[in-house]
């Protein structure tokens, strides 16, 4: 079964790998920050042809025939990576219509899989690449389960092909939230959790064709969806935040040694920062969260970020949902450079906290070297900034995804067009666009 | 992934709504025939703490009033400010001399939309005390009631966000939410040790989808955008006729109603679309009483010329747009084509974290404007969290801005407020330094947060 899901996921992805329209791009004279974590690098060129990056660095020359766009005073980057957002999946999130982020009164949990719902025409994705946001991870919101389902790799590319990875990870939610799913107590959501990939396992070793027997909770297809985490060919994404949980959870692996974990959340990251390092589990949080919101955050600081880092752990910036948005991940990334002049705090350099929006996400997401970067062999997602990409005054002045040139424009923008002036002397405004 | 933390304050609008749909209406009637009693209930007990005459000089100063000295010398003492000026201005004997080369001094930061204390951290339904939802009008509720002078947030927003004088507000979930309240940002046992002195009170009104979703799913009204509207006419129209009676039986709703219709309360009116804004200033003409500001106003861009015309503040979010059918609408640029119609433009947070960062909102508005077009100084765009706030809250002409004998409501940054890469250095509320980045011990630690993991940590 896993086999087989793999094999559709490779399959999609050869699909969508080969952009028709890539044009070869060169940027000459810009500075560079290429995501892999460096400082900026000043007067570099980046080169892009079919589709994919060549070259990006001090001192590249731009093959013959390629028009070269000078980037004097401007900044050239890889596109934003967001991990785990909600990008594509809900029109207007309060609008129950048109949200498909949970389902709460589906029988199912584990099997949901998100791809098919996921809209290339979405407002959100058009906004977010203007903002100069290229591929992202989509995540399933939890309904009745503390399995939400599972979430995708996309570009943000105006195009209808989307989808990089479908069920690209397992999404389950473990600690307060977990807990209320699961029944009312962090304990059902080990059992829960426990009972679910024992079924899968008795799933996954099932002849063809035949039926399972008695004392089964999850239906067959979500304890199919399973299969692939419990053997580690598809990640699992935890949402957890105290330290006590988290090192529950770092615990599960003696027992499932195969899990691919990944912390979404972890607030009290730092207070078991060695032990996440050595567990060798990457984190995914939204940092700038330092307030004891729940119990199990009462050790919020702008600090976890830096102090995880330190401490050896990979840590990506994400979680955009909401008024988080993707757009504003360099404000957040931005923030963290701040820390380093606050006396006592833990932040990045600031390579470390763009590699946070760019490189270590995509990492994380399973496209490390493939996004994320300006490096030979990436994909050619390239955005051209009119200044520091991470200083509140800047913003993209051209996105590149797949080396094809995206058009900037959605409803804000066509808003903002059409309020420019209010004259409203000759015609109504709904003649102005 | 869990739902978000802003789908959960929508929708736990409407779970309240329904969990509380079979509670009695409000009370609001209590006799009280000692209208002295009523003056001044639950008085400010606020005392500025002792502060030591300050020079800070060599700073970019922001008066918040749209000045900018370079070099400049900002003096205070005794809790106000004595003087502002260039580096000739003369330090008098006795004064501390900050050197502020390479950094900026703004006036406190001030929020006209919070909800810290009344939906304090940790946001635990038994700390939920900011909606009274259990009847769509209560003029009577005063948000003081609910707010918890331990929340951590208060903390955080002075640290990270220079925040020195506060609104809190009612929730939204009522056409007609309840009493505001200001505070000075100041750690205190009591509210009543936090409140403002002098400062006027704002009654808190929504319109839209919340109140018509909260009560029409109730079955009862309003469930419309019109029955929002009769239920408002209705309540000043039963406003007028007490304003006019012999107050004999006290109605606690109807003293807060009739303070706005004699212009004493100002009016804080959470409104996102044009055309319902429009609806709500003829509302406010037909009924005699001001809209001071329109928070939230996602769409103000649209009618920025009737707002300027009005004299009304848009109170806004830098950015935030589409969570909501009514935020579907909003812009980026909504800030700077306010402004640049003249009209007046606060920038709210409406959020425990985002109150850490209203000057980063406010500059990333700032740019927004720019690629249009619209060249917003530094100097004024730093008065959309100072001064224009202060002037909307009714306390305009006491903090906001650095002017001799104001409040000493001071923020030393350690770069440009407008700049990701700022956080503030010192903050003074009336002269008196309560965060200093370089002392670990000068900084609020709420009883709540008292041995707990993280407890003193710079947060």
């Amino acid at each position: 079964m896993s086999r087989l899901l793999s094999a559709i996921a490779l399959s999609a992805l050869t699909l969508v790998g080969g952009p028709a329209l890539a044009q070869d791009l060169a940027i000459t004279n810009a500075t560079l920050a290429t995501g892999d974590g460096g400082a900026p690098i000043p007067n570099a060129t980046v080169v892009v042809r079919a589709g994919k990056v060549v070259a990006a660095g001090a001192g590249v020359a731009v093959p013959a025939g390629i028009t070269a766009v000078d980037g004097t005073g401007k900044w050239v980057t890889p596109g934003l990576f967001s991990a785990v957002t909600d990008l594509g999946l809900s029109d207007v999130e309060a609008v129950d219509e048109s949200n498909d982020s949970a389902a709460d009164k589906s029988p199912f949990n584990a099997a949901m899989d998100i791809s098919p719902a996921l809209n290339p025409a979405n407002q959100h994705i058009a906004v977010s690449r203007e903002g100069g946001v290229t591929r992202a991870t989509v995540t399933p919101f939890n309904g009745g389960s503390i399995f939400a389902g599972q979430g995708a790799v996309i570009d943000l590319g105006a195009d209808p092909n989307l989808l990089m990875k479908p069920r690209a990870f397992q999404y389950v939610e473990l600690g307060e939230a977990g807990g209320r799913l699961a029944g009312g107590s962090r304990v059902a959501a080990y059992v829960y959790l426990r009972n679910a990939l024992r079924e899968a396992k008795e799933v996954a070793a099932l002849p063809a064709g035949a039926t399972r027997q008695g004392d089964v909770l999850l239906t067959r297809a979500d304890a199919r969806a399973l299969a692939p985490v419990l053997d580690g060919t598809q990640p699992l994404y935890v949402g957890v935040d105290r330290a006590a949980d988290i090192r529950s959870v770092l615990g599960l692996k003696s027992e499932f040694p195969k899990l691919d974990l990944v912390l979404v959340g972890a607030t009290e990251g730092w207070m078991v920062a060695n032990e996440i390092a050595a567990a060798r589990v990457p984190v995914i949080t939204m940092p700038l969260r330092d307030l004891p919101a729940s119990f199990e955050q009462l050790g919020a600081t702008q600090s976890n970020v830096g102090r995880m880092k330190k401490a050896g752990v990979k840590v990506a910036i994400g979680m955009f949902m909401g008024m988080d948005q993707p757009r504003y991940a360099p404000q957040q990334a931005g923030n963290l450079v701040a820390l380093t002049k606050v006396p006592g705090a833990t932040g990045l350099t600031w390579g470390e906290a763009f590699a946070a929006i760019t490189s270590v996400p995509a990492e994380i997401s399973g496209m490390g070297g493939k996004a994320g970067v300006l490096a030979p062999g990436a994909v050619g997602d390239v955005v051209l900034w009119d200044g520091d990409p991470l200083e509140l005054s800047s913003a993209p002045l051209a996105v590149w995804i797949d080396g094809v040139k995206q058009p900037l424009d959605n409803h804000q923008s066509r808003l903002k067009q059409r309020y420019r002036d209010l004259d409203r002397s000759l015609l109504p405004k709904a003649y102005v666009w | 992934m869990r739902v978000s933390p802003a789908l959960r304050r929508v929708s736990s609008l409407v779970v309240l709504g329904l969990a509380l749909s079979l509670a009695p209406g409000a009370d609001a009637k209590k006799k009280d025939k000692d209208a002295k009693q009523a003056e001044a209930p639950y008085a400010s007990t606020y005392r500025p703490y002792p502060g030591r005459p300050t020079a800070l000089v060599g700073a970019t100063v922001y008066d918040g009033r749209g000045g900018r000295i370079d070099n400049g010398t900002v003096l205070f003492e005794n809790g106000k400010l004595v003087a502002i000026g260039g580096a000739d201005l003369a330090i008098p004997a006795g004064y501390d001399r900050i050197d502020g080369a390479g950094k900026f001094v703004t006036p406190g930061v001030i929020d006209i939309h919070s909800h810290l204390g009344v939906y304090p951290s940790p946001s635990v339904d038994a700390n939920s005390d900011g909606n009274e939802m259990t009847s769509p009008t209560t003029p009577d509720v005063w948000a003081e009631h609910s707010v918890w002078p331990q929340d951590p947030g208060f903390g955080r927003a002075m640290m990270h966000g220079g925040v020195t004088s506060l609104q809190i507000l009612p929730g939204s979930g009522n056409l007609i939410g309840g009493r505001a309240v200001t505070l000075k940002n100041v750690p205190s046992l009591t509210v009543q040790g936090m409140k403002f002195p002098g400062a006027p009170y704002s009654l808190k009104m929504a319109c839209g989808e919340n109140p018509k979703r909260v009560y029409g799913e109730k079955g009862q009204k309003p469930s419309t955008r019109m029955g929002n509207f009769s239920v408002d006419r209705q309540a000043w129209i039963d406003a007028k006729k007490y304003k006019d009676g012999d107050h004999a039986d006290r109605d606690l709703g109807k003293d807060t109603l009739e303070g706005v219709l004699k212009g004493e309360v100002l009016v804080q009116n959470h409104c996102y679309r044009a055309d319902e804004m429009a609806q709500v200033l003829d509302m406010a003409k037909e009924m005699g009483y001001k809209v001071t500001a329109f928070h939230h106003a996602v769409e103000a861009y649209k009618i920025a010329d009737l707002l300027k015309a009005n004299d009304v503040c848009a109170a806004i979010w830098a950015d935030w747009y589409g969570f909501k059918m009514e935020s579907y609408d909003g812009i980026p640029e909504n800030a700077a084509l306010v402004a640049n119609q003249g009209a007046c433009v606060v920038i709210h947070s409406d959020d425990e974290n985002g109150i850490q960062r209203l000057n980063q909102e406010a500059a990333k508005a700032q740019a927004d404007g720019r690629r249009i077009g619209i060249d917003i100084p530094d100097a004024q765009v730093v008065g959309w969290f100072t001064y224009n706030a202060a002037k909307a809250m009714g306390i305009g002409d006491k903090t906001g801005s650095l002017e001799a004998n104001k409040m000493a409501d001071v923020v030393l940054w350690n770069g440009s407020p407008l700049s990701v890469y700022s956080r503030p250095e010192k903050v003074w509320v009336d002269g008196a330094l309560l965060y200093d980045a370089d002392d670990p011990k000068r900084k609020p630690v709420s009883d709540f947060e008292l041995g707990q993991p993280g407890e003193g940590d710079v947060k």
